[in-house]
């Protein structure tokens, strides 16, 4: 595999071709925001937190999905980069109903933790308050559609470790809805293994434990990078 | 030096934000000298005045009358903060938003009540289509989210204002947040 050298902020690191620019970042200690990322799945590049600039391009180029090439010069943190990415952050709360104070997550939630770190105190876009579903068909775990960014970790891991793909997306645009099966309600799903893997890796309140209250609901997923690398070796 | 004419204003709220502002306890002593209240769920005026300088605002824009007030309050006040969830974002009182005012009546005064099954058409201030957050209708000089935003976040933003200073964003994040 080539090395390449590249700078990020200024620092000069190597990298091997095949690594993407948050690769990269991650092993110099440069802190880009993210998301939709969670380490041990594909990265798809869906929530744009972790744009970058790139020298030479007026594009801002997702980190995740971005690979690094030779003499590149990125960019983590410019005033461009944390007005959009503040932006993102308001169009995800204005698109579904995240009433923070009584929410299962309130306090251990990843765009919750954003908002903090990007400034956020409000949203300056109209909220959308769509008529959203909650699935709690199942016997251990729910759905609540207030809450999900869309992220498709639930459909990554669901995927891409417990081989069941019980996840997919319908819709398009702001209609998009994670799914269970063939849009049924998720008890009726023959292929979930109620593993519970969509759940924990889950950013938000959108996918919880039954049973919890507001703030109570804490996710584990250390379990992620280990089952990832054994799937890895297996291939 | 003359007292800084102060206002505080509860719309559609639990009063938790007003609870939380009393939390400040003994620091409300700080503060008292250098204020004067002259509108507040906690004295007695009726009318909101003229020429406040400072007015917190607890509550989203639920009803007529809100609607009303808030109009009223920005061109009566220099600096309005939005104080809380509801206020900031319309938090709780939204939930209702995913469905119509009639349906939510319904729910209110028919089926869910015991005796008396009526949707009142007086008195009671109509609601608004949606319950929506302050800065849709009037410009917000100062966003304080929070349910309800701590005490210290309250006292710091307060002592700012007296010292002359406009708190900032980044300040206000590290000391409350949207659920907080």
């Amino acid at each position: 595999m080539a090395v390449t050298t590249l700078k990020i902020d200024g620092k000069e690191v190597s990298a091997n071709e095949d690594e993407t620019i948050l690769d990269v970042a991650f092993q110099a200690g440069i802190k880009i925001p993210t998301l939709c990322h969670i380490e041990g799945l594909t990265d798809i590049g869906a929530c744009r937190m972790c744009i970058v600039e790139v020298a030479g391009s007026n594009k801002l180029q997702p980190a995740c999905t971005t690979k690094v090439k030779d003499g590149m010069e990125i960019t983590t943190q410019t005033a461009r980069l944390k007005k959009y990415r503040k932006m993102v952050l308001e169009m995800l709360f204005s698109e579904r109903n995240h009433v923070c104070a009584v929410c299962v997550s309130n306090g251990n939630c990843d765009l919750q933790t954003l908002a903090v770190e990007h400034d956020l105190t409000h949203v300056r876009m109209p909220y959308l308050y769509p008529k959203t579903e909650i699935d709690a068909s199942h016997e251990w775990f729910a759905l609540d559609q207030n809450r999900c960014v869309l992220c498709q970790r639930c459909v990554r891991v669901c995927d891409e470790i417990e081989g069941a793909h019980v996840w997919d997306v319908s819709g398009r645009g702001v209609q998009s809805r994670v799914i269970t099966g063939l849009n049924e309600p998720w008890a009726d799903s023959d292929t979930c293994t109620s593993c519970g893997k969509c759940v924990q890796v889950c950013p938000t309140g959108a996918l919880s434990n039954k049973g919890k209250a507001t703030g109570e609901m804490t996710k584990h997923r250390e379990f992620l990078p280990y089952l990832a690398q054994r799937r890895h070796d297996h291939k | 030096m003359s007292k800084t004419r102060f206002a505080t204003v509860w719309m559609d709220g639990c009063s938790g934000c007003h609870m939380s502002f009393l939390d400040m306890d003994e620091r409300i002593l700080q503060i008292a000298p250098l204020i004067d209240l002259v509108y507040s769920p906690l004295v007695d005026a009726k009318v909101f005045p003229e020429n406040v300088d400072v007015v917190l605002i607890e509550g989203a824009v639920s009803s007529e009358e809100d609607l009303e007030k808030i109009l009223k309050v920005r061109t009566r006040s220099k600096f309005l903060i939005a104080l809380g969830d509801c206020a900031v974002t319309s938090n709780v009182p939204g939930m209702r938003n995913q469905f119509t005012v009639e349906e939510v009546e319904t729910r209110a005064y028919i089926e869910n009540a015991g005796y008396n099954q009526h949707i009142p058409h007086e008195v009671i201030p109509a609601l608004l289509p949606k319950s929506r957050p302050v800065h849709e209708f009037v410009n917000v000089d100062l966003f304080v989210p929070g349910c309800p935003p701590p005490a210290d976040a309250i006292f710091h933003v307060l002592s700012e204002l007296l010292a002359g200073r406009v708190p900032d964003a980044t300040e206000v994040s590290k000391l409350t947040r949207f659920g907080k």
